[in-house]
């Protein structure tokens, strides 16, 4: 690997080269805040909070922008960097709600953490107001501009990562917000409803409609097509509340589409989940004991002669289950009509 | 799957996912991965976003083609045709890989001669394509390594499937795109555990690792393990076991975790059958319409509420992990067919985990040798893992193909087993939406209900003007096994002549209409290819 | 008015007049198309065809006095014609030789009339090396510019020099970039050349976007052939095969002549495949912009020839290393260009007698405001802003004083009567705390309110600020409402020091050039005139009377 070392807060960092600044103080486990940059988005510089100073370069250069290069000396926190910092953030708590959806009061929230890390103890800035119609015309979740601070992640992750370009920054200078192609509901564009600009938004300008947060988190596998991305499972109360992308697996690297992001909970969670076992009584399918159940499969199956009967598995089960009902099929039932829905 | 194991000796994907985006140029063919495989449609939009060329070959208008260098749209079943057509430009010009071609692969003679019936005339004509066109996709693929191949269910589901998948198959071999990063040839998977179902022989001929029921040598290793004797003779497939099922010849049917009812072409006779047994067992967690003619219902859980494994469309086998409780009484698949087994003097049935069922596999499974719930826990593994101490494998065929060297298969071109007629003057193809699956767990979920509340027929405007339809008419869609009516919507996405529709809906079950007639070696169906004829309802 | 009569020197003999009419937009607005066709028509009706020509040019740039017209040889200037003049002029002037007192420039001072062109103080001042063809040639026919030498730079250029020797003849010139940043422009070539890319390309800006300047379009109307052979020899020096001129959609007529002058040079070989039938070959897209100030800053100017919304991005990398669709590209303001012909026919060294030690050759400016002679000046730098302003420009009118000029167009700071005799360059003005710009030049008089102009200046930058980055997205917003107050008479005590220090972190804080000088008229104008926002705030009293709510 090419690599190239420069000086962080005084620290050595070796990256590959054409890494930024802000990867190499990443990499060395040094925080810069930063609401706009994305291991996953082209950089931007837009929200400025990564500035920092670098030894022979003129101003308060982003070091989300900024190739890092050999030799070069970085000051991440100098009292002149947090002071323009702060100014930002002021600015930008200047015309945010105060009333947060999303604040939980942990870290959880991007915003949250770069204020929290920054320390701001006052507001010189004038107080401003929006109210902007929130758009929840999508199913999934909700878009309150109120509380967009314009970094541009939601219109740049539909662009680079999705690439389909429902939203685009719409006007320009003080109200530039995130917009649907003429201003339309999210949900008349040609979005798709994939999420991955909820996940990215620094703020509670994009929210998931299910606001509850997960206990638990449980990583698995997702159950729709065969690309098998990583989950996390959040988990509340014993039911399943939300699903992350696992950002370190080669398979889905983070990314989920609409039917992972948004599509689980809902059947596993749904009321009409067979929860009793039922048998054909009088013609109609009747709720019975587990014991009566399976004796009468067992004893049903065992009437029949070899080439009499077969059994379907399930492309949707796991290797393990199908392993066992194979195994049932071949020694118990004495056949190999054995099949499943792989040609469909 | 048979295709690609002729020729290459294994069916499935030769590559990664994460390697697709490092292809110089990718052939994507009977595949709309943005709606089918979302995750991996935003990797090869984001591939092209940085210089990979991408050749779309489908019927239909996907989302895909916006990104296109080169969109090939040929008339639905003549895959062959044009891949041969590919393939003739390549030779005709010299841009095959003699090398490649030389060490690792044989017959070669045969597939040239066989090309000779593939004159740009008739591929032309066969395909609707322009000769130049395709000329001009032979020149991309060819030159551009490494070059990936995608397919999917729009190769496999048609009556000369297998041919589709050799055809394919025999392009990779020809430009030596084959055995290397970012090359290869890619059958996207469509069920989240279709390849391990397979893998795990849930098959009516192979055992688990695709060891042959057949193979007296493999039936002795798994009489040993398993401790009884087994059958010889390959089971009945889906589709011929419907048939049996009609004629009485099957009487009773176990079945986990299927909807046939609605997702089986023809399913106004998959009805009749299942119907017409004697006994019928259904294992599931909704009440399908498939449960519904059940003379026993056992509720199963979901992939939330069992531990195991799953292995996707890159041979990567990758865990399950229970979150919550089983829903209330429900239980995992595995533990109710265990106990079915035990009841019924089965042996071999006494797991108390998957992780054990899991290291039974292992034993028995050389390319799973190597794999256990232990190993998982630091992600995923691709088979063939044959031992405890190996990686995994993310390309196959690198030193040698699995059989020894690659097959080039000569192939002729045949027509779809129904074609359009007076009778019937359309043809349909089906498809999935990305905000479905199939059609039982995502209907269920009322977000993506909105998002994709119903049917829509696509339906050419050309077509449309002469059938006096408009955008939102209910029509009538007639093939010679039943008929589904559903709202029209008009778009040039299907071209004239060509009708389109999902499978996820129940209130429009695009399955009663579709031809169950099978590729002779896959049994694979003829999904994507049927006559109808379309009336507006009045 | 004095009354002055001549008769012109040759009289008798049948005199041969060339009329040079301007065309440029300020005139044309005033119908000097009109006048010039009833002049032709006139002269047609008297039997003056065979001694008379009647030529378009470009903008004179004494645009106040518009429409202008000079009669060559004799070099009289008339000014505010009118197309009643029309007959007079051609009776009595052409054919008779009689000046026409009226139509004489008159000295705001003295009320003398002058006659000839050379004398009016305006135009004597000035030394024209940019736009030295500018009102003297027709701008629509490339023979005009052949037969004052032009594109002889070019062709000295490919006959006998190495793209590095133009670099260096450059470099050794001092030229430094006329778009505002002052980057030396050799040295900027050399960035480019050194990059090594199969493709470079060259783009000259002339998206001229603040408000009251028109020097770009003065030029690309008086004198485009200069801006194109300058512009090939650019691509020469650095090694580009494709150029793109981004020219602002709302100069429809700057843009017509460029295409011609683009396709005459193209007829003469001058560009296009193998130019002078060297191994050079270059061609030229002409792009129009849609008019967002903003992409006048380079990486915005780029991401909007590329099809893309126009937003600026950090630099490194800098466009000489990855523009263009990420190719090595180097982009010069017009001016910058118009200026690289007459370096090369001359010789740096004569260039680099002119101006100051780091400010080299002549700045252009766009005289507005409260000024008695508006329009475009050309002076060499380091000349003092008195000399531009009461000498060039005729001083304030209507017997007010002076109160402030403010350079560098919008986001430029505001001087006061004290830096009167500072010498006009790059170091002087940055130093007083405003910018060379692009070469906006606004006198404002005593009525002026100084914190309503810069409550003006701001509202502009805000609503032409791009959005992207926070400081000058809500950064100048911000300080407009701070302003707004304060000339509502709802000012707060530390309201100035909060301007101040508000200012001063979007200036290191924003991304684009934009953003870093659009606090400059609010911290030079308190800076300077820190009495009047103390009026406003403490006295709730606007000094100047302008602010309604505190009268």
């Amino acid at each position: 690997m090419d690599a190239i070392t420069l000086t962080i807060d005084g620290a050595a960092v070796t990256v590959r080269r054409g890494a930024t600044v802000l990867e190499a103080a990443q990499q060395a486990g040094i925080y810069i805040p930063t609401l706009c940059s994305d291991h996953d988005l082209e950089p931007y510089g837009g929200c400025r909070l990564c500035i920092v100073e670098i030894e022979k370069m003129a101003g308060l250069p982003t070091a989300c922008t900024t190739p890092a290069t050999s030799g070069m000396v970085v000051r991440t926190a100098t009292p002149a960097v947090n002071e323009a910092r702060r100014d930002i953030v002021a600015l930008l708590l200047a015309d945010y709600p105060d009333d947060c959806p999303a604040c939980t009061g942990d870290d959880r929230c991007d915003f949250h953490q770069v204020v929290a890390y920054l320390g701001l103890d006052e507001q010189p800035f004038r107080r401003l107001h929006r109210s902007i119609p929130i758009d929840s015309s999508n199913p999934f979740f909700e878009r309150d501009l109120d509380y967009c601070i314009a970094c541009g992640k939601c219109v740049r992750t539909c662009d680079e990562v999705v690439n389909v370009d429902a939203i685009e920054m719409a006007s320009r200078g003080y109200t530039i917000l995130p917009s649907a192609f003429g201003g339309k509901p999210i949900v008349q564009s040609n979005c798709i409803s994939c999420g991955e600009c909820v996940v990215r938004c620094p703020t509670a300008a994009l929210m998931p409609k299910e606001r509850r947060l997960p206990a638990q988190e449980v990583k698995t596998t997702c159950p729709y097509c065969g690309v098998g991305c990583q989950i996390y499972l959040g988990v509340s109360d014993g039911q399943v509340i939300s699903v992350r992308g696992d950002r370190d697996n080669d398979v889905n690297r983070g990314l989920l589409c609409v039917k992972g992001r948004f599509g689980v909970a809902g059947y596993v969670n749904h009321p009409e989940r067979l929860t009793l076992p039922l048998v054909r009584k009088d013609g109609a399918l009747r709720e019975t004991t587990w014991d009566e159940a399976l004796e009468m499969v067992a004893g049903r199956l065992a009437g029949f002669g070899k080439g009499e009967v077969a059994v379907i598995s399930s492309a949707k089960c796991t290797n393990e289950d199908n392993y066992v009902i194979q195994k049932f099929a071949r020694t118990v039932l004495g056949t190999n009509n054995i099949d499943h829905c792989a040609r469909l | 799957m048979a295709g690609l194991a002729t020729t290459f000796g294994s069916g499935a994907m030769t590559n990664s996912i994460s390697d697709i985006g490092g292809a110089r140029c990718i052939l994507a063919i009977g595949t709309n991965t943005t709606e089918a495989h979302p995750v991996i449609g935003f990797g090869v939009k984001s591939a092209v976003r940085k210089g990979t060329k991408l050749i779309v070959a489908n019927p239909r208008y996907i989302e895909l083609c916006q990104f296109a260098d080169i969109w090939l749209r040929h008339r639905p079943g003549s895959d062959v045709a044009l891949l041969m057509g590919i393939m003739r430009v390549i030779v005709d010009e010299g841009l095959l890989d003699r090398a490649f071609i030389e060490e690792r692969c044989e017959n070669f003679d045969a597939l040239e001669q066989s090309l000779t019936g593939f004159d740009m005339d008739f591929v032309e004509r066969t395909t609707g394509v322009l000769g130049e066109q395709i000329a001009e996709a032979a020149r991309m693929y060819a030159t551009n390594s490494p070059a990936a191949i995608l397919y999917s269910m729009g190769i496999t589901q048609h009556s000369h499937g297998t041919d589709n998948v050799m055809a394919v198959a025999n392009l990779a071999m020809l430009t030596g795109n084959v055995g290397k990063p970012s090359a290869g040839v890619n059958p996207l998977r469509g069920h989240n555990n279709v390849q391990g179902a397979c893998d795990m022989g849930a098959l009516p001929d192979v055992y688990p690792g695709y060891q042959r029921v057949a193979d007296p040598q493999a039936r002795a290793k798994f009489e040993a393990a398993w401790g009884c004797k087994l059958d010889p003779s390959p089971g009945l497939t889906l589709t011929e076991l419907f048939g049996a099922a009609r004629r009485g010849e099957v009487k009773a049917v176990y079945l986990v975790g299927e909807n046939p009812v609605l997702t089986d072409p023809d399913a106004r006779h998959v009805r009749e059958a299942l119907e017409s047994l004697e006994f019928l067992a259904v294992q599931d967690v909704f009440l399908t319409e498939t449960a519904r003619l059940a003379d026993v219902v056992l509720p199963g859980v979901s992939f939330a509420e069992k531990d195991g494994t799953f292995t996707n469309t890159e041979r990567r086998v990758q865990r399950v992990r229970k979150a919550i409780e089983p829903v209330g009484s429900s239980r995992p698949d595995w533990r109710l067919t265990c106990d079915i087994a035990r009841k019924m003097g089965g042996r071999g049935f006494d797991f108390s985990h998957p992780r054990q069922i899991m290291d039974e596999v292992a034993s028995l499974t050389p390319s799973y040798g190597g794999i256990s719930h232990d190993r998982l826990e630091a992600g995923g593994l691709q088979w063939p893992c044959p031992n405890k101490e190996h990686p995994g494998t993310s390309i196959l065929h690198t030193e040698r193909f699995t059989r020894g060297k690659g097959r080039f298969v000569p192939l002729e071109y045949k027509p779809p087993a129904e074609t359009a007629d007076e009778n019937y003057p359309l043809l349909l193809t089906t498809g999935r939406s990305q905000y479905h699956f199939h059609a039982t767990l995502t209907r269920k979920v009322s977000g993506l209900n909105a998002l994709k509340p119903e049917e829509l027929v696509e339906v050419n405007p050309v077509d449309a003007l002469m059938l006096g339809i408009s955008e939102g008419d209910r029509v009538r869609v007639t093939s010679r096994r039943g008929e589904v009516t559903a709202r029209a919507m008009v778009t040039d996405a299907s071209p004239a002549g060509v009708v389109s529709m999902t499978f996820h809906f129940s209130e429009s079950p695009a399955n009663l209409l579709t031809n169950p007639s099978l590729d002779p070696v896959a049994k694979i169906p003829e999904l994507k290819v049927c006559a109808v004829r379309v009336e507006k309802i009045a | 008015m004095g009354k002055l009569t001549g008769l012109l020197k040759r009289r008798g003999a049948p005199e041969t007049h060339t009329v040079l009419v301007c065309q440029g937009t300020g005139c044309q607005s005033s119908k000097s198309d009109q006048i010039q066709a009833a002049l032709q028509q006139e002269i047609v009706q008297l039997g003056l065809s065979d001694r008379v020509k009647v030529k378009s040019t470009g903008c004179h740039g004494f645009c106040q006095r518009g429409p202008t017209l000079i009669i060559e040889p004799d070099g009289i200037f008339y000014t505010r014609v009118k197309a009643q003049d029309v007959p007079e002029i051609a009776r009595c002037h052409l054919d008779d030789g009689q000046i026409i007192d009226r139509l004489l420039y008159q000295h705001p001072g003295t009320l003398e009339a002058v006659s000839h062109y050379h004398d009016i103080p305006f135009y004597k001042k000035q030394q024209r090396l940019i736009m030295r063809n500018c009102g003297q040639i027709n701008p629509e026919d490339i023979q005009d510019y052949l037969d004052t030498g032009g594109y002889q730079a070019l062709r000295n250029v490919l006959s006998g020099m190495t793209p590095e020797q133009v670099i260096a003849e450059i470099r050794r010139s001092g030229l430094r970039g006329r778009g505002g940043a002052g980057f030396p422009t050799g040295q900027k070539w050399q960035f480019c050349r050194d990059s090594a890319a199969p493709q470079k390309f060259v783009i000259c800006n002339a998206d001229e976007g603040d408000p009251g300047a028109f020097m770009d379009r003065g030029i690309m109307e008086g004198d485009p052939y200069t801006i194109l052979e300058g512009f090939t020899i650019a691509a020469y020096a650095i090694g580009a095969s494709q150029g793109y001129i981004y020219v602002r959609a709302e100069y429809p007529l700057a843009i017509k002549r460029l295409r011609i002058a683009l396709k005459q040079a193209r007829e003469h070989g001058f560009v296009g495949d193998h130019i002078l039938d060297s191994d050079f070959s270059f061609d030229v897209t002409i792009k129009e912009g849609a008019g967002a100030f903003v992409c006048g800053e380079e990486t915005a100017l780029m991401a909007s020839i590329e099809g893309k919304r126009g937003m600026p991005r950090a630099r490194p990398p800098f466009p000489a290393q990855s523009g263009l669709w990420g190719q090595p590209t180097n982009i010069n303001n017009v001016k910058t260009l118009a200026s690289i012909p007459v370096i090369l026919t001359r010789g740096a060294e004569w260039y680099s007698s002119i101006g100051t030690e780091t400010s080299k050759g002549t700045a252009v400016f766009a005289l507005t405001g409260k000024i008695a002679n508006s329009g475009l000046v050309e002076v060499p730098m380091g000349t003092a802003l008195r000399q531009i302003i009461y000498d060039i420009g005729g001083g304030v009118p209507g017997g007010k004083s002076f109160k402030a000029a403010q350079t560098g167009g919008p986001s430029g700071g505001c001087l006061p009567a004290d830096f009167l005799d500072l010498p006009v360059d790059y170091e002087s003005l940055t130093q007083a705390g405003s910018i060379m710009g692009s070469g906006g030049l606004v006198i404002m008089d005593e009525a002026t309110c100084m914190v309503d102009i810069a409550r003006y200046f701001l509202s502009f930058t805000q609503h032409e600020s791009c959005g992207k980055c926070v400081p000058c997205r809500v950064g100048t917003k911000q300080m407009l409402e701070i302003l707004k107050d304060i000339t509502t008479g709802k000012g707060r005590a530390g309201d100035i020091d909060l301007l101040v220090r508000l200012g001063n972190s979007i200036k290191v804080g924003s991304l684009c050039g934009l953003g870093r000088t659009a606090p400059n008229p609010a911290l030079t104008s308190i800076r300077y005139f820190r009495d009047e926002y103390d009026a406003h705030i403490r006295d709730h009293r606007c000094p100047a009377g302008v602010c309604q709510e505190l009268a």
